[in-house]
């Protein structure tokens, strides 16, 4: 069966005024029907690669090296109609902010319809009731009437709701979701979370799944990749990231995460700030805050070790550690 | 970045007004630093041709709550249940509508007025960026309050308390808000409303926007300054590990009206209020093996404009019966535990309610 999803060494760069070296030698593959969270901090490439996947870059500024490959469709090559048929019909994106994401001048119903009459070509009664379905689908009282509303009309759950039937209208293979539940209450992310699991189940999708939360990642997904400046620093299934993390910076983020830290004891930060990009890295791009970092981690990028079938780390030092199990 | 880096001279630049607010203190260490009794806020909400009044937004309805000298208390809540709005009304931001402010023994329009509550309040905000005035530098930013104060040195402080938080003077000074990391101006932030040597600090989000991994180093600095300089936080938030991390108290707010507050241990052991309990069982597990399988609640929080009649939370509370949805549960201490208070009908036996007085059904 051809992979889900197949990143080959990219690398992306922002050209203007200066340079930003956003994504640097990335690669990444998915089977069909995983669910993987991407985690890291703001800056860290995250919501940059689901960009590329979707061909969401303004062209004139960004140069992209690498392969991208979504059920063996060649992402960077597709122009045109064949990019807008693979957006949204292949796969498709639920943003953070659902009330920028939606148009306010139409009703949702009238939103998820277009979409399936663009990808489907069906009738305007076929894909109301389609989108109707999809409402009802995604858990949305007395969807009916609801259909008739406007975005500003709906509460932030709701919106959020609703991305997800827009998004999941068409049944893509492939769902990006760019921090979604992050703008909403506590009680409601763990509502949208639940009901994306659901979904991810019953559709049979693969899903993306970009957060800084740590929580929300081992609420939605099967397996982690973490990132820092652009780079995947970390990879594994959920339970080995959170029980036997091998890189610093993924130790420091789960220590920063202060869910078992004995009230008033000293954090263990991780000190400094994240690195600006603007040159491309030539050595490990976290020495400069880690607590470990020797000479060889400054000198050159870090060997990338795979200690088991689909689990690495790129660290100087996670060999010994692994080699000691 | 911690207070090792202190040079000697900047040290001795602190010491003498950290002892001011000892002298401050007026009340004695008994006396609660504040006091909020019934407070309350209305905003109308104003529509029509003629802009007449069409509803009312009862952000703040009837809050009253106790800050002890030295404690920190933290606020949590989903976004409208008026927690920021209980921080702008303490520090005077927006009038109060009703309801008594007392500060050390002093109350708010009586005996201390709004000007002098400033010196002893100082707030953070969680918009690092929308709080700094772009055209001011940094030094000039945290020195403002104390120039319109008419403290002494105001420069000279500004600049002993961008060091103490970690930013080096001479290297951040001339710089502009737009020229600093997120992290960085959260620490300016902080350091301005150190400047006017308060003994209050209203953290409204103030970690919220941070990284994970910066979030951590703040949160050791506001430690830090803490002990140090002796203050009182009120610390908002919505994230529960947070706040139980840095607050000795917690008090749980839902649509304007405080349903729970306890010291941190307590609440953790054992949620009094189903809202609570909820919250709690809405964080994510941390672990694979054993994740969230049903959401504690469905929908979202009620509007603030018209909240339910009766106990506010009984239109989404498992436990409701007919007595909640009339009568307004008051904020009491739990048998065995007076310093756990929850406003429940469970846990008031005279209540009326079926299950009354046998606490929070498992």
């Amino acid at each position: 069966m051809t992979k889900l999803l197949d990143i080959q060494n990219l690398t992306l760069r922002f050209k203007g005024k200066r340079t930003v070296h956003a994504i640097n030698d990335v690669s990444l593959s998915m089977e069909q029907g995983e669910t993987l969270a991407l985690l890291g901090e703001s800056g860290s490439g995250k919501s940059v690669t689901l960009k590329a996947l979707l061909g969401l870059l303004p062209p004139k500024r960004t140069e992209i090296e690498g392969k991208i490959e979504v059920n063996g469709t060649d992402v960077l090559s597709l122009s045109g109609k064949k990019l807008q048929k693979y957006r949204g019909g292949e796969v498709s994106m639920v943003f953070q902010e659902p009330a920028l994401a939606l148009d306010p001048v139409y009703t949702v119903g009238h939103q998820i319809a277009e979409s399936v009459m663009r990808h489907k070509g069906v009738s305007k009664a076929d894909a109301m009731s389609t989108a109707l379905d999809m409402l009802d689908r995604v858990r949305i009282p007395s969807a009916n009437r609801r259909l008739h509303n406007y975005p500003h009309e709906l509460s932030g759950g709701m919106r959020q709701r609703v991305m997800i039937a827009l998004a999941l209208a068409c049944r893509p293979r492939l769902l990006l979701a760019d921090e979604p539940t992050t703008a909403l209450d506590a009680t409601v992310q763990i509502q949208i979370l639940l009901l994306l699991r659901e979904l991810q189940k019953e559709f049979g999708m693969g899903v993306i799944f970009v957060t800084h939360d740590i929580g929300v990642a081992v609420e939605i997904s099967e397996r982690v990749a973490v990132m820092y400046a652009g780079q995947i620093v970390e990879e594994g299934t959920t339970s080995e990231i959170i029980k036997s993390a091998k890189h610093p910076y993924t130790q420091g983020l789960l220590a920063a995460n202060l869910h078992d830290v004995e009230r008033g004891a000293r954090l263990n930060a991780i000190p400094g700030a994240p690195p600006s990009l603007e040159t491309k890295p030539d050595s490990c791009s976290f020495a400069p805050r880690c607590a470990h970092a020797t000479a060889e981690c400054r000198a050159a990028l870090p060997p990338v070790f795979t200690p088991s079938p689909r689990r690495r780390v790129a660290c100087v030092k996670a060999e010994p550690a692994v080699a000691a199990e | 970045m911690s207070a090792t880096d202190l040079s000697p001279s900047q040290d001795q630049a602190i010491k003498p007004k950290t002892a001011a607010p000892e002298s401050r203190d007026k009340g004695g260490p008994g006396q609660p630093l504040v006091i909020v009794r019934d407070l309350q806020k209305h905003f109308p909400v104003r529509g029509g041709v003629l802009g007449r009044t069409q509803a009312v937004v009862q952000a703040v309805d009837g809050v009253s709550f106790e800050v002890k000298k030295g404690e920190t208390l933290g606020i949590v809540g989903e976004s409208g249940c008026g927690k920021s709005t209980t921080a702008r009304l303490l520090i005077g931001l927006i009038e109060r509508d009703k309801g008594e402010i007392i500060f050390d023994g002093q109350g708010l329009g009586e005996r201390l007025s709004l000007k002098d509550l400033r010196k002893d309040v100082q707030m953070v905000f969680q918009d690092s960026y929308a709080s700094l005035n772009p055209r001011l530098t940094i030094e000039d930013s945290v020195a403002f309050g104390a120039k319109v104060q008419g403290l002494d040195d105001p420069n000279g402080r500004a600049r002993s308390l961008m060091a103490r938080v970690g930013l080096d003077p001479d290297r951040f000074a001339h710089r502009y808000p737009h020229e600093l990391s997120g992290g960085q101006r959260q620490r300016v932030n902080i350091a301005r409303a150190l400047a006017m040597s308060p003994r209050l600090v209203v953290l409204d989000e103030a970690v919220s926007a941070l990284d994970k991994s910066v979030e951590a180093q703040v949160l050791n600095l506001l430690s830090d300054l803490r002990k140090e300089f002796g203050l009182t936080y009120i610390f908002i938030s919505h994230d529960l590990n947070v706040v139980r991390y840095i607050s000795d108290r917690i008090l749980v707010m839902y649509l304007g009206e405080v349903v729970e507050v306890a010291p941190v241990d307590s609440i953790w052991r054992e949620q009094a209020h189903p809202y609570t309990r909820s919250l709690f069982s809405a964080m994510p597990s941390m672990d694979p093996d054993n994740r969230t399988q049903e959401p504690p609640l469905a929908g979202d929080p009620p509007n603030p404009i018209d909240p339910p009649k009766g106990c506010r939370f009984h239109t989404r509370c498992r436990f409701a019966s007919e007595v909640c949805k009339t009568k307004v549960p008051k904020l009491m201490g739990l048998s065995g535990n007076a310093d756990h208070l929850a406003a429940c009908h469970l846990h008031d036996a005279t209540s009326g309610h079926p299950k009354a007085g046998q606490g929070v059904p498992q």
